[in-house]
């Protein structure tokens, strides 16, 4: 009696609130989590880092409560898909393919791409200069399409998190890795364990794979992405955005 | 020729108009499941070929109570099966790879640098602990009169080893291998996170390249599916003609004929 007492009790608290959450409804926003400095988990399980303020500060401007989704790289776009959360602030860049399953907003940073190795290697970066040479990107990324449209014939490793990559970079497992060249540096050059590792060539350029900066996805045909779009600019007008940014970069990543 | 085409016309219309998965993408990346489903078999058989291997010997070990070794294969097997395959994998993947007097030695360069051998490595220890595990049960339970009378026919505790107990234990544990197998080959799908271009590798693989959610999954799984449905239809073969004396009598014609007489 009293446990159907309580479940009433509880059942009927949950209803008030979803009625209440209804009238002005959380933003379910999808964030990653393992490629810092954008997005980290810290020792306490909780998230940090430039995606994670980013998507805090859109919500804000928004005026609707942000509820972060914690979702694995490859899964990001079906998990949208299917509706497990609103919008992707995951450092997800805006391409011609990706636009053919999701809409984007305006950009809210764009950073090049660039390879690292170790500071002692020396490889062609053609097709058959790196025939058989181990390069690792992360599953499901624009640099996945840069590498198998440009290094065909190279052994490349598909990862689930940008922290495995360099894992196995550092372990020795692979000649060159690619990457966001600001994550690369924030999240592993400067860091102890980047130690013997430096950028190898000249920043990446081809904007039918890496596409045209990076962008907050939405469902297709959701309103979302004008609201985003000019909630991207409201905080690059009032300063928030340049706070942000400051907290984790030395220069602004929004790029031109 | 003419045929190929409009079966492919086929898959496009139903691919962009009927269904939500998009066959032809399927269609076009077959070649690459069928080397996924390669590896996937090689890992397999490998290890449970290997770890079968090992687990002769320790599963003895233990039915027989070997001093000292009896407790150490258990605590082997405790460790292996109290554990997931997942974490064993990533231990020894990402975890000695951390260690530069790993990375310094001579098994680095050929063996644990290559995700292959670190992955064959943890599935042979893995199916080898619970292999001995049911191993050594069917050994306990070996008929006390099959003993004795090969006792008496005077084998040495060699040929009696070889001769009685194991192949009668062989067969007893014969059901409970076809779960072994069939687990394993479910866990093998481990081996996909570790940069291993699997079955379920190369799904991913699909799914990450076109930003998909099923197609890549649901490929992978119809593989996985065929593989598993032929595992069942050996093992019930192999029941069939090595546990024949467990199944009921079929009366026998002649006999039936020769009572009515």
């Amino acid at each position: 009696m009293t446990f159907k007492k309580t479940f009433l009790a509880v059942a009927a608290a949950a209803m008030t609130l979803a009625g209440s959450t209804a009238v002005a409804e959380a933003l379910r926003v999808g964030v990653e989590g393992a490629y810092a400095p954008f997005s980290k988990k810290e020792a306490d399980g909780t998230l940090s880092g430039f995606d994670i303020d980013m998507a805090y500060a859109l919500c804000q401007k928004l005026e609707r409560e942000c509820v972060l989704v914690e979702q694995e790289w490859d899964g990001m776009i079906p998990a949208l898909i299917a509706n497990k959360y609103d919008a992707i602030v995951a450092s997800m860049s805006i391409t011609e393919d990706r636009k053919k399953k999701v809409g984007f907003s305006e950009k809210y940073y764009h950073t090049p791409s660039r390879f690292i190795a170790r500071d002692d290697a020396s490889f062609e970066m053609t097709r058959e200069g790196t025939s058989g040479v181990k390069i690792g990107v992360l599953r499901g990324t624009t640099l996945q399409c840069y590498v198998e449209k440009h290094f065909p014939e190279a052994d490349i490793k598909l990862y689930n998190t940008q922290e495995d990559v360099f894992a196995d970079l550092t372990a020795g497992r692979l000649d060159l890795q690619l990457n966001n060249t600001l994550g690369a540096l924030e999240g592993f050059l400067n860091t102890p364990q980047g130690k013997g590792f430096s950028f190898y060539g000249e920043d990446l350029d081809d904007p039918a794979c890496l596409g045209e900066g990076v962008g907050i996805a939405v469902r297709k045909g959701d309103p979302l992405a004008a609201e985003l779009s000019a909630a991207i600019e409201e905080i690059r007008a009032d300063g928030t955005y340049k706070t942000i940014n400051d907290k984790y970069f030395p220069v602004d990543i929004y790029g031109n | 020729m003419e045929t190929e085409r409009t079966f492919l016309e086929y898959l496009r219309h139903i691919s962009e108009n009927l269904s939500p998965l998009d066959f032809l993408l399927i269609y076009d990346n077959l070649g690459k499941f069928f080397e996924g489903a390669l590896v996937t078999l090689q890992l397999t058989i490998l290890a449970l070929f290997l770890g079968g291997l090992l687990a002769i010997p320790m599963a003895i070990a233990r039915a027989y109570r070997k001093p000292g070794w009896s407790q150490a294969i258990w605590g082997y097997t405790y460790a292996f099966r109290g554990t997931p395959l997942l974490v064993q994998t990533y231990l020894f993947y990402f975890g000695l790879g951390q260690f530069e007097a790993v990375r310094n030695s001579f098994l680095w360069g050929p063996v644990l640098s290559d995700p292959w051998w670190c992955v064959l490595i943890a599935f042979t220890l893995n199916t080898a602990a619970y292999t001995t595990e049911f191993l050594k049960g069917a050994i306990e339970t070996t008929p006390e009169g099959e003993v004795e009378a090969s006792k008496a026919c005077g084998m040495s505790p060699f040929t009696r080893m070889r001769l009685v107990v194991l192949p009668s234990a062989f067969r007893r544990a014969l059901p409970a291998y076809s779960n072994e197998v069939i687990f394993t080959l479910h866990g093998s799908v481990i081996a996909s996170t570790v940069t291993l271009q699997d079955l379920l590798g190369v799904g991913r693989w699909l799914n990450g390249r076109y930003y998909l959610a099923y197609e890549g999954f649901i490929t992978a799984m119809v593989f996985y599916m065929g593989i598993v449905f032929l595992i069942s239809i050996a093992f019930r073969m192999a029941e069939k003609r090595y546990l024949r004396h467990l199944r009921p009598h079929e009366a026998d014609p002649s006999a039936q004929a020769n009572a009515t007489i």
